[in-house]
């Protein structure tokens, strides 16, 4: 994936909250998964109920080890009665054969083969309805319909990685360059700039989404358990199911449901005052980073450390320096202060900072 | 009377509107009154041809102060603040100037002119960052007065002085001359291309009746480099929606704060009884009773005309009539069927999202300043164009573009006066210097809006039509504005003060006026 289209992300950022950005998004790993089994299958994997999926809703989920360790997560669409297409940051091929064993499914890695755009932004809708007959007002937020874009077939699912009203789009790899140039095309009024991963960081942040291997070790590449999360340790607990028939992880879910989590998941906003004070002190103005960065950070109460920040970004909307943090219980609680490491002139400094429930932003227009 | 206030704010532009959203945080009752229907005194978005939205007046969001972001969390109320990436200057010969965000990209296009100017340009930046940190402390001060002997004043000039001794002989020299200095013999002394220094000078005339060549324009070159130490906090660039969106931003988060907000209420008078003030009269003969009056109108309105000058000490009122207004600038906004097309930048391009300078040499803008000082409109004037709808697709229906013209001279006092006619002229002559660039450009005007300083002082009460409410000159900034003895917000008559950028430190929209005024009620009346 692109890092930027620009020599720097502010731009592409701006878009994607203030007009629109084209993503490519197709470096996602993409599986169909159909026959009878199929929903047996996902429902085995995944930690929520599969049985309420309906076709042409989609789901995001994650998926555990037996230890109810997170391996991965990603996104099941249900596409018709039978049919699946299961997506992951991570290549799951192996998994899904090993899970589906004994079973009458078909599992197609599909990842080659279909592109994905993701157009992001509060205009995105206005964009797609220019060029596409979906009737887009009634697609409702992780829905998705088949239609066209300028006569290519795509499979349109209003779903993203920002926190804003935007579409996710699938096509035919023979396909997908034509359709990106049609959206750049029908975009371009509508201010609508191609975007990397740069900006995208900075936007997923915002809204609290997480990043696999970044955020959160996956159980298949941890070589410690203590690298390992469960989906209630990294704020994923809501997608858990624990009424649904069995699935990987389940007992060791359900056990930690009753006992509480060890750790939580949350936002951090920096206090701008205690920031601007550890650089005045060697005479700068604050020096921000206008790419998002990617790095554990101690985090501290007292002079005892209760967890660590693994990524963060100044928020150019917010105005406001932004972390994603595990915290140790019971300091993960909204409204806790803390201190985050902070080097400043190759100095091991520390900013206060106060926990904040995710995501930072939510706009309206998201559900809509 | 009607309900009684702890405090009244008199005008809804964004100093009297963050004035009142510090006062209401503050706990004080308060009430804005703003006499147009519409909040945002010369920061509007108005629909002026269906479907096109201007910012009528102001265009940009400068210097914002990120510390009143942050108290009255402006972000909550829908502050969204989009990069102005860019700056071309189209010359006479076909080519072209440009700074660009990336520093990288702007090195290698001055490198197209001059090596020797972008070498400079990095110690020149240097340099600047330094001044731009020896004046910022001020921005956010009250200023103390140099002849007073009282423990505030002596307390805040022995800070000043400290605060200067510490910068050390090469950058004290460095500050006295922009404090001194022609912006063009300044910039002489660093750079040899000249619509380098045109454009960089550019920034010093803005908003006053003086030329590059005039002393005292280098002080204004710092204004710029103030902004970039803020560059982290990302406050510069073009408000979402306009300017009347970052107004209805700060009159959100006042109102969050308990203020009330009132249009279509014009104030008559401030009430005074006994050297104190007891509230205001409307024109409608409604009065309304409350303990403090805070005027964010300009210092002639403040004090010749919400009060009687009878009630004020002779040297204030004559202080007062010398204050420079001379409105120096006017304002073309453009409704447009399509992308102006610049003959030295042919296509649409990233140069369309930044702002045009038309300041092709210091020569240019010297005799454009020349026809205003006997009285015309400059024949070539200097501009500073953006395009908001390429940066706000919302501005203008897709595919069509709004073009806003920061027109530099129009004088307030034109021979024979300003009409329709005139105004007309000053319109083609812009539009004229314009299609010198952009031939296409007549062809694409869909609507055009020409306001001269006449129509600013009509239609926002700005005297003689001063964006900044009064000349950004060196003898009416810091202790001197408005007038010496009463440039900390207070007024002779007792709970009567001002908030407006007329006071220190004023111009643009920064809001400090608003904010420091308010901590000094705060503090006056706690």
């Amino acid at each position: 994936m692109a890092s930027a289209y620009d020599p720097h992300p502010d731009r592409e950022y701006a878009c994607i909250r203030n007009s629109a950005a084209l993503i490519d998004v197709s470096p996602l790993y993409k599986y169909r998964i159909s026959g009878r089994d199929a929903m047996r299958l996902l429902d085995r994997m995944i930690t929520r109920d599969m049985t309420k999926l309906k076709p042409g809703q989609v789901y995001y989920t994650p998926w555990c080890d037996g230890e109810g360790k997170v391996i991965d997560d990603g996104t099941v669409s249900r596409l018709d009665e039978r049919t699946y297409r299961f997506t992951s940051a991570d290549s799951s091929l192996r998994w899904l054969r090993m899970n589906a064993l004994g079973m009458e499914v078909s599992i197609e890695d599909i990842s080659e083969a279909v592109g994905t755009l993701s157009l992001q932004g509060p205009l995105s809708r206005a964009i797609l309805s220019t060029v596409s007959p979906a009737d887009l007002g009634a697609l409702k937020y992780f829905r998705l319909v088949e239609s066209t874009i300028r006569d290519i077939p795509v499979s349109i699912s209003r779903t993203g990685y920002t926190g804003d009203l935007g579409y996710e789009i699938w096509v035919d790899a023979s396909r997908a360059l034509a359709l990106w140039d049609a959206l750049v095309e029908a975009g371009i009024p509508y201010g609508l700039a191609p975007a990397g991963v740069w900006a995208l960081d900075i936007a997923r942040i915002e809204a609290g989404l997480i990043m696999m291997d970044v955020d959160y070790f996956s159980a298949h590449h941890a070589l410690i358990e203590q690298r390992k999360s469960t989906p209630y340790e990294i704020n994923l607990g809501w997608a858990v199911s624990p009424a649904k028939g069995p699935f990987n992880g389940r007992r060791a879910l359900t056990e930690e449901r009753q006992r509480g989590p060890a750790w939580g998941f949350v936002g951090l906003e920096v206090e701008w005052d205690s920031f601007e004070r550890l650089y005045a002190a060697h005479g700068l103005p604050p020096q921000i980073s206008n790419i998002a960065w990617r790095a554990s950070a101690p985090i501290y109460i007292g002079g005892r450390q209760v967890g660590y920040a693994t990524s963060g970004c100044w928020s150019p909307l917010l105005k406001q320096s932004l972390a994603l943090a595990h915290l140790r219980a019971p300091y993960f609680a909204p409204g806790t202060r803390v201190e985050l490491e902070t080097t400043v002139e190759h100095r091991r400094e520390r900013s206060n900072a106060v926990v904040r429930k995710l995501p930072f932003f939510d706009p309206e227009r998201k559900k809509a | 009377m009607s309900a009684r206030y702890d405090a009244i704010v008199v005008g809804g532009g964004h100093n009297g509107l963050i004035a009142a959203a510090y006062l209401a945080r503050g706990g004080r009752k308060t009430l804005v009154l703003e006499r147009r229907p519409m909040i945002g005194g010369a920061a509007v978005t108005e629909e002026i041809f269906p479907g096109f939205k201007f910012s009528v007046f102001s265009y940009v969001v400068s210097l914002l102060r990120p510390e009143i972001i942050r108290d009255l969390e402006l972000p909550r109320h829908g502050l969204q603040i989009l990069p102005l990436e860019s700056t071309v200057t189209p010359l006479d010969n076909g080519d072209y100037l440009a700074s660009w965000s990336d520093p990288d990209e702007t090195r290698r296009e001055l490198c197209r002119h001059s090596t020797h100017d972008a070498d400079a340009a990095v110690v020149f930046g240097r340099l600047m960052h330094h001044m731009a940190m020896a004046v910022k402390p001020i921005l956010g001060m009250v200023p103390p007065d140099p002849t007073s002997l009282s423990p505030g004043d002596l307390a805040g000039l022995l800070k000043l002085g400290g605060h200067f001794r510490s910068l050390g002989p090469e950058r004290f020299h460095a500050l006295h001359k922009l404090m001194t200095m022609s912006s063009a013999d300044y910039l002489d002394e660093w750079f040899e291309f000249d619509a380098l220094k045109a454009t960089k000078s550019a920034s010093g005339i803005i908003g006053t009746f003086l030329g590059p060549r005039s002393p005292g324009t280098a002080y204004v070159l710092l204004h710029h480099y103030m902004g970039e130490l803020d560059g982290a906090f990302r406050a510069w660039g073009f408000h979402k929606g306009g300017t009347g969106a970052i107004s209805e931003t700060i009159a959100s988060a006042a109102r969050a704060h308990g203020a009330e907000i009132r249009t279509g209420a014009a104030v008559a008078r401030v009430l005074v009884r006994g050297g104190r003030t007891t509230g205001v009269a409307l024109e409608n003969g409604d009065e309304i009773a409350a303990s403090v009056v805070v005027s964010g109108l300009d210092p002639r309105l403040t004090f010749t005309r919400l009060v009687d000058p009878k009630d004020l000490p002779t040297p204030l009122v004559d202080g007062v009539r010398n204050f420079k207004f001379r409105g120096s600038s006017g304002k073309v906004n453009l409704a447009l069927s399509g992308l102006p097309n610049f003959t030295c930048m042919p296509g649409v391009g990233p140069h369309l999202r930044g702002a045009i300078s038309i300041s092709p040499s210091i020569d240019y803008l010297e005799r454009a300043y020349d026809d205003a000082k006997y009285g015309e409109f400059s024949e070539h004037p200097y501009m500073d164009i953006v395009i908001p709808s390429m940066i706000d697709p919302d501005m203008a229906p897709p595919g069509k573009h709004v073009m806003s013209i920061f027109v530099q001279y129009a004088p307030y006092h034109l021979n024979g006066g300003w009409n329709d006619a005139r105004r007309e002229a000053f319109g083609d002559a812009v539009v004229k210097t314009l299609a010198k660039y952009a031939p296409n450009i007549e062809s694409l005007i869909l609507h055009r809006q020409v306001l001269t300083p006449d129509d600013i002082e009509r239609i926002t009460g700005l005297s003689e039509g001063n964006i900044f409410q009064g000349e950004l000159a060196l003898q009416q900034l810091f202790f001197l504005r408005p007038v010496p003895e009463w440039a900390k917000y207070r007024t002779p008559i007792h709970g009567y003060w001002q908030c407006g950028a007329g006071t220190h430190p004023g111009g643009g929209i920064m809001g400090a006026s608003g904010r420091l005024a308010a901590r000094e009620i705060l503090r006056a009346t706690a």
